[in-house]
């Protein structure tokens, strides 16, 4: 190698690779420790709630699957991008970035809907005796639960209408799995809010450019990396979660 | 080039203070963190010496039982976290460029606001004193006594706050560290020819960013307890106290080594130089260096022995504990080795580095005998463990951090300290550490719990309790004298040369204090101590005096940005829209930078 | 520059395929999940579903297959770090 430039370090490095690139994957190699503790937080503490609800009584496998399928195409569209900027077609560029965006706020779109949904969850149960839904959710229940569902009943009502709905407050379930995606949406946030400030940036003459398609990069690892953490969640959460035999 | 709109004219040649906070010169944040750290180190050290004022004989009430709570808190945090950590990373600051020959880190903006972030928590940890009480559960924070059922008022929320605003600067640092040894390394500086300072930080950075992220998830667990009414740690709700200690401790043991391989770095250095022998073994020594760093992940639980884990788990980690003895045992040979049959010059930091070969060996070996489990379960939380955990950081890592601020002292500030003043300084450290901190084992083993504040006459621990107690006293009249010797040989010492020890690495074959440029020309490397080789061949060159080179300019950025970390960890504490307005001050602060080009066109 | 360090990388074909094959693994991993008749076997189909999805995310999107293995390095020593604690916990937990 010859001698260093004066000007600049950054393109001429002792292993021709760039700070800034080798910087990312230092820094997603640490951040898998901080999903990995977060995700054996919530395995260790799984099936150990004292009161409902469980995942069962909560997830719905189709919608998560739609969300997760959108995730999956943000990163083929992110990678469409970066693969357009490289060749220096900076409308395509723009059109697949703006797509990667808008599938990302889709994404949170959809967990902001079940989370809510999550908290407002109801469940109607039968009041008549010996009521199988009664006989399954009865352990799950917390007394404050119990004595309202015999309290609808003895008002004369056929079905008795329990809010069985879960915030982080509420069981151990709620605590660990608010926590894991809460977290990981807000990195899928703060990927949106990255992926969007560089599709304005491109409008600058000169700001984005095949020559400087490192910035894109970056955040498409990133990106990608959001992506691989939700592929390992989808499974070990919401699969796993609601799979009886785990 | 593009400009950010709120792009406010740069400091190009700031002044005065605005020098020092613009500054993103790797030596300038060096000395920031050295001296920042060593106030730290002090205020710290006079908590200990409150404690052992309550201690030094039974039924004592200087200090009432929840301050005292506070202050081992405190004094631990504080020694770990805002001590000996930072002034690691001034070491590593201010050498590892000069070693591997670069003219500055691999993001010097990144750098700077590291140093700004770091002072920021150790701001609010020490503000925690003067809002409602220090932290008070220890420095490890054993789950459930930090929630918010049995520890009201705001003590723990400083010390999850600060601890994550310092995790956000350690880690900043490390991922700069390793991009800098990986890619900022001068011609022909392989790393079979790194100096082993550079490489055992490497190690502990490499280590930093793997372990820091666990104690960020368990301390967001806590917060979220505390803060926000999750189950994390509640055994109500079947939360288990357990996982936080895991958690912590999967963090904490290769924290061990984050504060023990940059001092094993250090001695590395000294030991040769003034042995007029190359290191005995160098592959070895890196070698068990990388062991000792990966074994640290395997080792955790044997801080929990007493927890009941069983005997699987107990035995597993048992043997785990004692493999990893070896390695550290290979160094030890390593050094004793490099002196054997050396031309050995016995000045201040020699005797620094032969202390910590000494000290540090009784600490490894009260180590080994925790590692039996069966015999832990008699030492667990006894003043053994903390006789054990001051020979390894005070007689290990602060031991050989004062021997090196000797050794590199002329290239700090280009003046030589007082040898005299320093011999006296070191015989009185070491006589007095050991006055302090042995007779622990003696209390330990019979029975003394840690973390008491009284006892009572009749146990019979009055009297080596005195012992220890006066050897604190002995131990500050010792700090004073090297304080003494720094500051005024910093102000009046003679004048030191590039190269006062004839020394073997990079940082020495330029002049002292060291151009703002470090190397006018980079250097190409030839030889593993590559300018003492030279010396030897007669190849050595001095480095002429450029005027033209250009160096990244200072910014207003990481200093911004750390500001805005400072006010939203009080904000998050006491007041919300106040932590709103901190984030959004980060928030330019990093869009900002991120605009900011690392040179301006000139 | 540019083309030393892009010139590897695969075609936006590859990449379109590579979105198919894993709407496809999707597919097959939520259609797995109600065949209830599976039994314990679900986890081990599961999980060697979603780590093929993984790895071709890394591999191809992320671009490790064709670039320095020094990346690669620093994933995978996160990776299988981040790995080993959880199942060391789970096992010390007795979750399994």
């Amino acid at each position: 190698m010859s001698e260093q430039n004066n000007h600049s370090t950054v393109e001429n490095t002792t292993t021709g690779l760039n700070h800034r690139k080798l910087l990312m994957w230092a820094f997603l190699g640490s951040d898998c420790m901080f999903f990995a503790s977060l995700i054996a937080t919530y395995l260790v503490y799984r099936g150990k709630s004292v009161t409902g609800p469980e995942p069962i009584d909560l997830f719905s496998i189709p919608v998560t699957s739609v969300s997760t399928f959108v995730l999956l195409m943000s990163s083929m569209s992110m990678v469409l991008a970066y693969a357009a900027l490289t060749k220096g077609n900076l409308k395509v560029f723009r059109v697949w970035m703006l797509s990667t965006a808008i599938m990302g706020m889709t994404f949170l779109g959809f967990q902001v809907f079940e989370f809510r949904d999550f908290t407002v969850n109801h469940v109607k149960i039968g009041c008549e005796e010996n009521n199988a839904k009664y006989t399954e959710l009865e352990n799950k229940f917390s007394s404050q639960q119990k004595s309202d569902y015999k309290k609808q009943c003895s008002e004369g009502k056929k079905e008795a209408d329990i809010e069985f709905g879960m915030t982080p407050r509420t069981n151990l379930f709620g605590t660990t799995f608010f926590v894991l995606t809460g977290f990981h949406g807000a990195h899928v946030t703060l990927g949106v809010i990255w992926l969007l400030s560089l599709f304005f940036y491109s409008f600058k003459r000169g700001a984005v450019s095949a020559d400087r398609h490192l910035d894109v990069d970056l955040a498409a690892l990133y990106w990608h990396f959001v992506d691989i953490v939700w592929i390992v969640i989808f499974t070990v959460v919401y699969l796993f979660g609601v799979y009886e035999g785990f | 080039m593009t400009t950010f709109p709120l792009q406010i004219s740069r400091p190009i040649h700031p002044t005065g203070i605005w020098n020092w906070i613009t500054t993103i010169d790797h030596k300038k944040i060096g000395i920031l963190y050295g001296v920042s750290a060593f106030i730290l180190f002090i205020i710290g050290g006079i908590e200990a010496m409150l404690m052992r004022a309550q201690l030094a004989s039974s039924n004592l009430k200087i200090i009432d039982p929840e301050l005292y709570n506070q202050l081992f808190t405190m004094h631990g945090t504080t020694m770990i976290f805002l001590a000996i950590m930072p002034m690691g990373a001034a070491f590593f600051n201010y050498l590892i460029p000069l070693q591997i020959g670069a003219r500055d880190v691999a993001f010097p903006r990144l750098n700077a606001f590291s140093y700004w972030t770091f002072l920021a928590g150790a701001i609010i940890l020490n503000a925690s004193w003067f809002l409602g009480g220090a932290p008070n559960a220890g420095w490890f924070g054993y789950a459930p006594i930090t929630g918010k059922a049995y520890n009201v008022g705001h003590g723990i929320d400083f010390w999850i706050i600060s601890l994550q605003v310092l995790g956000i600067a350690s880690l900043a640092a490390a991922f700069n560290f390793i991009v800098t040894i990986i890619n900022m390394r001068a011609p022909g500086m392989t790393f079979s020819r790194l100096p082993v300072f550079t490489w055992m930080s490497f190690i502990t950075a490499i280590l930093l960013v793997l372990a820091f992220p666990v104690i960020t998830v368990a301390l967001i667990e806590l917060q979220f307890d505390r803060f926000y009414g999750t189950n994390f740690f509640i055994t109500s709700a079947g939360g288990n106290p357990v996982l936080w200690q895991h958690l912590f401790w999967v963090f904490g043991h290769p924290e061990v080594y984050i504060l023990i391989l940059p001092a094993m770095g250090i001695v590395s250095e000294i030991l040769p130089t003034f042995s007029k022998k190359p290191l005995f073994g160098y592959p070895v020594v890196i070698l068990s260096g990388i062991i000792i760093g990966f074994m640290g992940w395997m080792v955790w639980s044997h801080h929990m022995f007493t927890v009941g884990l069983g005997p699987v788990a107990n035995s597993v980690f048992a043997l785990t504990t004692m493999a990893i003895a070896i390695p550290t045992g290979v160094k030890i040979f390593n050094w004793l080795g490099t002196m054997w049959r050396g031309s050995l010059t016995l000045n201040t930091p020699m005797l620094y580095a032969i202390g910590f070969i000494l000290t540090f060996t009784i600490g490894g070996i009260s180590g080994v005998m925790h590692s039996q489990a069966a015999s832990d379960a008699q030492q667990q939380d006894t003043y053994f463990i903390v006789a054990h955990i001051h020979y390894v950081l005070f007689g290990g890592s602060l031991i050989a951090i004062l021997g090196g601020i000797y050794y590199w002292f002329p290239k700090f500030t280009g003046r030589m300290y007082d040898e005299k003043l320093g011999k006296l300084g070191f015989y009185a450290f070491f006589i007095s550490m050991n006055i302090t901190f042995f007779p622990m084992h003696f209390t330990g083993l019979n029975g003394m719990p840690r973390r008491i504040y009284t006892y009572g006459s009749e146990y019979g621990w009055d009297f080596w309790n005195l012992i220890s107690t006066i050897g604190v006293l002995l131990l500050a009249a010792s700090m004073v004298i090297f304080i003494y010797n720094i500051v005024s040989s910093w102000i009046k010492g003679a004048k030191a040369s590039g190269d006062p020890w004839d020394a073997r690495t990079l940082e020495w074959s330029i002049t002292s204090p060291p151009p703002e440029y470090n190397f006018a020309v980079i250097p190409t490397i030839e030889y593993r101590d590559d300018w003492w080789e030279k010396k030897m061949l007669k190849k050595a060159q001095e480095q002429p005096v450029s005027k033209d080179v250009h160096l990244p300019q200072p910014s207003y950025w990481p200093f911004i940005a750390s500001v805005g970390l400072l006010i939203g960890g009080f904000g998050i504490i006491l007041s919300i829209p106040v932590a709103i307005i901190g984030a959004a001050i980060t928030m330019i602060g990093v869009y900002a930078w991120s605009f900011e080009p690392v040179n301006d066109p000139h | 520059m540019i083309n030393e360090e892009t010139a590897n990388h695969p075609t936006p074909k590859t990449y379109v395929s590579t979105a198919l094959i894993l709407s496809v693994l999707t597919a097959i991993e939520v259609g797995i999940f109600y065949i209830t008749s599976l039994g314990y076997w679900m986890i081990p189909i599961l999980a060697i579903l979603s780590i093929g999805k993984f790895a071709l995310v890394v591999m191809v999107y992320m671009h490790l297959k064709y670039e320095t293995k020094l990346f690669t390095i620093f994933f995978l020593s996160g990776l299988f770090l981040a790995t080993a604690v959880v199942f060391a916990l789970m096992f010390l937990f007795k979750s399994f």
